[in-house]
């Protein structure tokens, strides 16, 4: 019996996924072939997709950059004719194909069903284990037993503090009140970062079970989970994967004849980064503005609607399930002496295989961009890897063989973070991304408290001006001191953490910001006040390309005569250089 | 459902079925006004007036919660809602050039909506499709791996399929 599986993750989707999907549809149909036409979730490649599987017989073959004359090829050879269309196959279950390299050194805990199910279908989730961690904690083992359990796998807060995750629940349960929550954070709102989106829209169960599991051992009987508005098909799926739930009795009352009961219910975020803090969230939940409040109280003794509650990210909560059902030994079998188990990062920017990436802590960046995400594209020189976000920073080339862990991350000036890492090559700016990272935590900040506040908005401006050409001797050691002051004395992780990205590509790129002080030049042509295009003329052919192309009409000339830019009209959007196929165009 | 309504006389027929189930729980603000700016398009200040006297929420902690989430709006928008990611990926491959492309082609600022109410044009934080990047949504559609040259030809092509279902 064949089996036709879509990726229709939010990227699968983006890259006309679905297209795909009605057209095999529509052939299966002609065909009559009784062949079924299914979907799964992100298999991590995205830089792949559109993906289509043909499963037979338990034997997978994955295509990858499907379009649907491709399609239609594969249908027609493979589906059908039974010979898989070789030049297309990116992995197979014999170890063939393409892509093999992006999965071979990867371990899936967190991602085990992640591409391999229909989200949508609570059997296919079954069929591969879910809820059996749960089973397991209910009839076997007492609340204390699954603390004890998660404490022993060592497993640390995934959304980016690392707090071990075990303690967090022995605190909350050890607060006695009739009500309590377990909150799950699914308000990802590091820019660049996509892993706990793909694990709801791939696994919404694994999420599910981890929160079932946490309410019991710590006594809540109440969960929600506060889902970011930006993720629409993660929301839809995970109302699915709760009404499955609930109709197969992992949810509601009496958990499969245990007594506990536990209900879960989705609260949509509204768009403000700052709720990723969780007791912003917590406001947020209450219907409130979300600004932190002052801790202590704790959330584990006052936490929603002044309750003990208790809060972990979403990549934390799908181990959960692993855990209790593999056992913790088996989790701490992965990872290094001090953390255990995998990451999921989302391996992004240039880099030539970007996607969902999900391996043992410990390997070095290295090993990620390089042997998992094949390097940079276009074969320009690796420049910094940016990890954690607005949170994290930038590590320099020369330290890719910097462990993935929290302490040797920490040493760096980055974070682990939640699992973000954007890779930059030499055309990157490290001034502006300091830039840009700033302008988004300053728009950010809640304004609650004054360092944040006007502490960030003072550094924006600094750096606006560095890169506008307008910087000044001593601003470097301006920003130095505002980051210390900032760091030190804001109240929340996010401005404690906001001006890390500046102070590490002050920290390895200093000589970038120098050249924009003192030289007025940015060094990798990035920022427009500093640059201008300009066309060479022994080069210029006047094929009129550029001139056609240009939005504002800055570009004159005749057919077959060397062009001119207008520098008055030049927005520098560059497209003149991108069309230009005689290299014609030149930035100073 | 009811941007319709609006215009047929019965304004008000919505915020009634909206507010019909409010328990008095005023955790539910921003559920409420999430509801009330999908059938309004946005959130009106008669409609934050009412909402106020229904649920004794004072009108300036529903506009502390309204304006603090980038996700409500006290103006009308376009028909057509165009998303920039500026996310970190979308960044460093060029989503300023990207923004810069599609708001020359309809004429406005980034935030700004076009005169015939078509298009509004929205930045925002991430989509989270960072290996597409650059990315952009129309309404629902999602457009990856943009030059500002193909975003270009993706406002047009949606406004010539837009042009044909008329």
């Amino acid at each position: 019996m064949k089996k036709i599986i879509i990726g229709l993750g939010s990227c699968g989707i983006a890259a006309g996924g679905l297209k795909v999907k009605e057209a095999l549809q529509n052939l299966a149909a002609e065909a009559d072939s009784g062949i079924q036409v299914s979907e799964t979730g992100c298999m991590g490649m995205c830089y792949a997709e559109p993906m289509v599987e043909i499963l037979e017989d338990g034997h997978r073959t994955i295509y990858g950059g499907v379009d649907e004359k491709r399609a239609k090829e594969i249908f027609q050879n493979h589906a059908l004719g039974g010979k898989p269309v070789a030049d297309a196959v990116a992995l197979d279950s014999d170890g063939g194909g393409s892509e093999q390299g992006f999965l071979a050194q990867q371990e899936r805990i967190v991602l085990e069903r992640c591409g391999a199910i229909d989200p949508e279908s609570i059997d296919d989730a079954l069929a591969m284990d879910a809820y059996a961690g749960l089973e397991k904690a209910l009839k076997t083992m007492t609340a204390e037993q699954v603390v004890d359990e998660v404490l022993r796998a060592g497993v640390k807060g995934r959304g980016g503090a690392g707090f071990p995750t075990g303690q967090k629940w022995k605190f909350a349960a050890g607060y006695a009140a009739e009500s309590k929550y377990i909150i799950c954070n699914a308000d990802e709102g590091d820019p660049g970062a996509f892993m706990d989106r793909s694990i709801l829209e791939g696994d919404p169960h694994s999420v599910i079970e981890g929160m079932i599991i946490g309410g019991y051992a710590i006594g809540a009987a109440h969960g929600y989970i506060y889902a970011r508005a930006e993720y629409p098909i993660a929301i839809r799926r995970l109302k699915i994967a709760i009404e499955a739930a609930e109709a197969r009795g992992f949810l509601g009352k009496n958990i499969l004849g245990s007594g506990f009961d536990f209900k879960l219910v989705i609260k949509e975020g509204a768009g403000a980064f700052v709720c990723g803090e969780e007791t912003a969230l917590i406001e947020s939940i209450e219907g409130n503005r979300g600004m932190p409040r002052i801790r202590p109280p704790f959330p584990a003794e006052r936490g929603l609607f002044d309750k003990p509650s208790n809060i972990n990210n979403v990549e934390t909560l799908a181990n959960i399930g692993w855990i209790l059902r593999k056992g913790a030994d088996a989790f701490s079998a992965y990872g290094t002496e001090e953390s255990n188990g995998t990451k999921v990062f989302a391996l992004a920017g240039k880099v030539t295989r970007g996607g969902l990436v999900e391996i043992p802590i410990g390997m070095t960046i290295s090993e990620v961009v390089n042997e998992i995400g094949g390097g940079t594209k276009d074969n320009k020189a690796l420049k910094a890897v940016q990890m954690g976000g607005p949170s994290g920073g930038c590590i320099p080339a020369n330290m890719m063989d910097t462990v993935i862990d929290y302490a040797p991350l920490a040493a760096t000036g980055a974070i682990m973070g939640s699992g973000g890492m954007i890779v930059m090559d030499e055309d990157n700016c490290m001034v502006d991304i300091a830039r840009y990272f700033l302008q988004f935590t300053q728009s950010e900040s809640c304004g609650k408290c004054t360092f944040c506040k006007i502490g960030t908005k003072r550094m924006l401006e600094t750096l606006e001006r560095i890169t506008q050409g307008k910087g000044e001797e001593g601003d470097v050691e301006k920003l130095e001191t505002l980051s210390h002051q900032i760091k030190t004395n804001a109240l929340c992780g996010l401005g404690q953490t906001a001006p890390n990205p500046v102070l590490t590509t002050i920290r390895y790129f200093r000589n970038e910001y120098d050249a924009h002080i003192r030289d007025k030049k940015c060094p990798t042509k990035q920022c427009k006040a500093l640059i201008s295009f300009n066309i060479v003329s022994d080069k210029c052919v006047g094929c009129t390309v550029c001139a056609k192309k240009c939005p504002v009409d800055a570009v004159s000339g005749k057919a077959k005569e060397v062009h001119a830019i207008d520098q008055g009209k030049c927005t520098k959007c560059g497209i003149c250089k991108s069309m230009c196929k005689f290299d014609a165009v030149d930035i100073s | 459902m009811c941007k319709d309504c609006a215009q047929s006389g019965k304004y008000w027929d919505c915020f009634e079925e909206i507010l019909e189930g409010y328990s008095g729980d005023k955790s539910q603000l921003i559920p409420l006004l999430q509801k009330l700016q999908d059938a309004y398009g946005y959130l009106p200040e008669d409609i934050i007036e009412r909402l106020s006297q229904r649920t004794g929420i004072f009108v300036s902690q529903i506009m502390g919660v309204a304006t603090f989430y980038s996700q409500f709006r006290l103006e009308p928008v376009g028909e057509n809602i165009v998303k920039i990611c500026f996310g970190t990926a979308c960044h460093v491959i060029g989503a300023e050039n990207i923004a810069d492309a599609i708001c020359r082609e309809l004429g406005i600022e980034l935030g700004g909506t076009t005169e015939d109410r078509l298009f509004t044009v929205e930045s925002v934080a991430c989509l989270g499709c960072c290996s597409l990047a650059p990315v952009i949504t129309i309404n629902e559609e999602t457009h990856g791996r943009l030059t500002p040259d193909t975003a270009r030809a993706a406002i047009r092509d949606f406004k010539a399929r837009k042009a044909v279902a008329v």
